[in-house]
């Protein structure tokens, strides 16, 4: 692989510029100047609030400073209280070109759009002639995450996905798995898994409060379409989804925008302390996704059974089909096709090996199916922020 | 945590040698007749790939298990044959609303 290197010693397999909206009023703005280039090259995230969010500064700050981004035009409206210029200088400081354009005082949408997508045009042919470097798989921070699930998620995709990060952890790289309302039931059983004895308890508490905070929802993590693909209980879905982590020891927990300290697995603890404040922890998998990469994560991967079609900005979605059905009819949106385990076809670790195989190519040059299809779906919301200690649950 | 990947495809997979319960692995017809694990099973019905089967006779209050673990209880006493879902098999941890009725 060869990546883009980073001056805080990180390497990017992507070279993106970021439109960035710093407020929903600025959104459209950042539409417009993204519009004329490819989603290869420009991309648009951003927050949308106009209340303050230490978890959405937490977030941008992650994002726009992510090892896949190369330069970031933020757009603000003005008013907002987004602290946009410590954004920017936190952005600066990364060694990454970054442009901060008010609307309100730049003279309104016409001229922000075109101040805005001059700078963007200049950074977009900067970058391409940007020089790369050699880069090692130990060197990947990877995250997974399944959506749309069905009972075939937990019968191939989701363990298929455990042994492609089998062979990641062992060769030293970083991953991430996730939604920890989706473990209940499993708390147990992972806390057995756990590389310091310490953590243990950790675990456990990080479930309950998970199966905590959704009761206090009235609704878990379960929707009517895992029901109609033959899952009964949040526990039989949890144990499927369980399975994406494989069979390495548990090194670690961390929070939304908080990075691993080293290679390894880790648990993303998605759900917020305390009582519930700003809704379900993650409305939707691009929220989870996100957050996956707010992590680090160079590429996720993301195993399905009904049929997602979604990718994500920044970091490449590689999208691993559970159910040999939807793989039939929906073969164009999928990377890899586990589902043909079901038909005795392939084996587990036939198709993790082809799952890790697929991560490595993008550090190659290749492109997953949602990136070629233009897919960079993006969700951030408010949340209660993690903390002021990165690392401090590791 | 499973192995499915030896062993010829009969419609039904038995997950893990504690489950008493097997997983539909292609759409099944009623009447079929799929042995497996020691057992003879009868589809009750037509059954879309991912439903589950009792493998044998489980008692109201009961674990149900998949995977070698716990997947809730049985909320009555089901029989071996059945369509195991969320008519009969309960969380032990969230309460699961069929939402459309879809799901009897």
């Amino acid at each position: 692989m060869t990546g883009w290197p980073r001056a805080d010693g990180r390497k990017g397999i992507r070279n993106t510029v970021l439109v960035a909206y710093l407020v929903e009023c600025a959104h459209h703005v950042c539409t417009k100047i993204a519009r004329p280039f490819d989603e290869t090259d420009v991309q648009v995230i951003g927050f949308s609030g106009c209340f303050p969010s230490d978890y959405g500064q937490e977030m941008m700050e992650a994002l726009c400073t992510h090892p896949n981004v190369g330069a970031v035009q933020l757009v603000s409206l003005g008013c907002e209280n987004f602290r946009k210029q410590e954004l920017a200088d936190l952005v600066r400081a990364s060694g990454r070109p970054v442009n901060l354009v008010t609307i309100q005082s730049t003279g309104g949408t016409a001229a922000a759009v075109a101040q805005g997508r001059e700078w963007v045009t200049a950074q977009v042919d900067a970058l391409r002639d940007a020089p790369k470097v050699a880069m090692e798989a130990s060197e990947l921070v990877i995250g997974t995450i399944c959506g749309g699930s069905d009972a075939t998620s937990g019968l191939t995709g989701n363990p298929a996905a455990g042994r492609a990060f089998d062979r990641f952890v062992s060769e030293g790289a970083t991953c991430i798995f996730e939604e920890t309302g989706e473990l209940i039931g499993c708390e147990h059983i992972m806390a057995d898994r756990v590389s310091d004895p310490a953590l243990r308890p950790e675990i456990i508490a990080t479930v309950e409060k998970a199966a905590r905070y959704y009761a206090q929802m009235g609704y878990g993590s379960f929707s009517n379409g895992n029901a109609l693909g033959g899952l009964s209980t949040i526990e039989e879905k949890s144990l499927g989804a369980y399975a994406k982590s494989g069979s390495s020891p548990i090194s670690g927990i961390i929070k939304p925008a908080q990075r691993a300290p080293g290679g390894g697995l880790y648990l993303l603890d998605v759900v917020p302390d305390g009582a519930p404040k700003f809704g379900f922890p993650n409305i939707n998998d691009t929220a989870e996704i996100i957050e996956l990469i707010a992590c680090g994560a160079h590429a996720v991967i993301f195993v399905t059974g009904r049929g997602s079609v979604v990718g994500s900005a920044i970091s490449p979605v590689i999208k691993v089909c559970a159910n040999p059905e939807t793989y039939d009819r929906m073969a164009a949106d999928m990377d890899v096709n586990a589902g043909r385990i079901l038909r005795g076809a392939a084996t587990l670790d036939e198709v993790g090996d082809e799952i890790h195989d697929q991560i490595i190519a993008l550090g190659q040059g290749a492109q997953s199916k949602s990136e070629a299809l233009g897919h960079v779906e993006f969700v951030l919301t408010y949340k209660t922020a993690a903390g002021p200690e990165p690392g401090c649950h590791v | 945590m499973t192995d499915q990947s030896d062993g010829p495809v009969s419609g039904l997979l038995h997950l893990h040698p504690r489950d008493n319960i097997v997983v539909a692995i292609r759409p099944l017809t009623k009447g079929e007749m799929i042995e497996i694990a020691d057992a003879r099973i009868r589809v009750p019905r037509n059954l879309a790939l991912g439903h589950k089967l009792a493998l044998r006779d489980i008692s109201a209050g009961d674990d149900v298990l998949k995977y070698g673990a716990p997947i809730g209880r049985a909320s009555c006493d089901i029989g071996a044959g059945d369509h195991v879902h969320l008519h009969n098999l309960a969380s032990r941890y969230t309460v699961i609303q069929d939402i459309e009725g879809t799901n009897a």
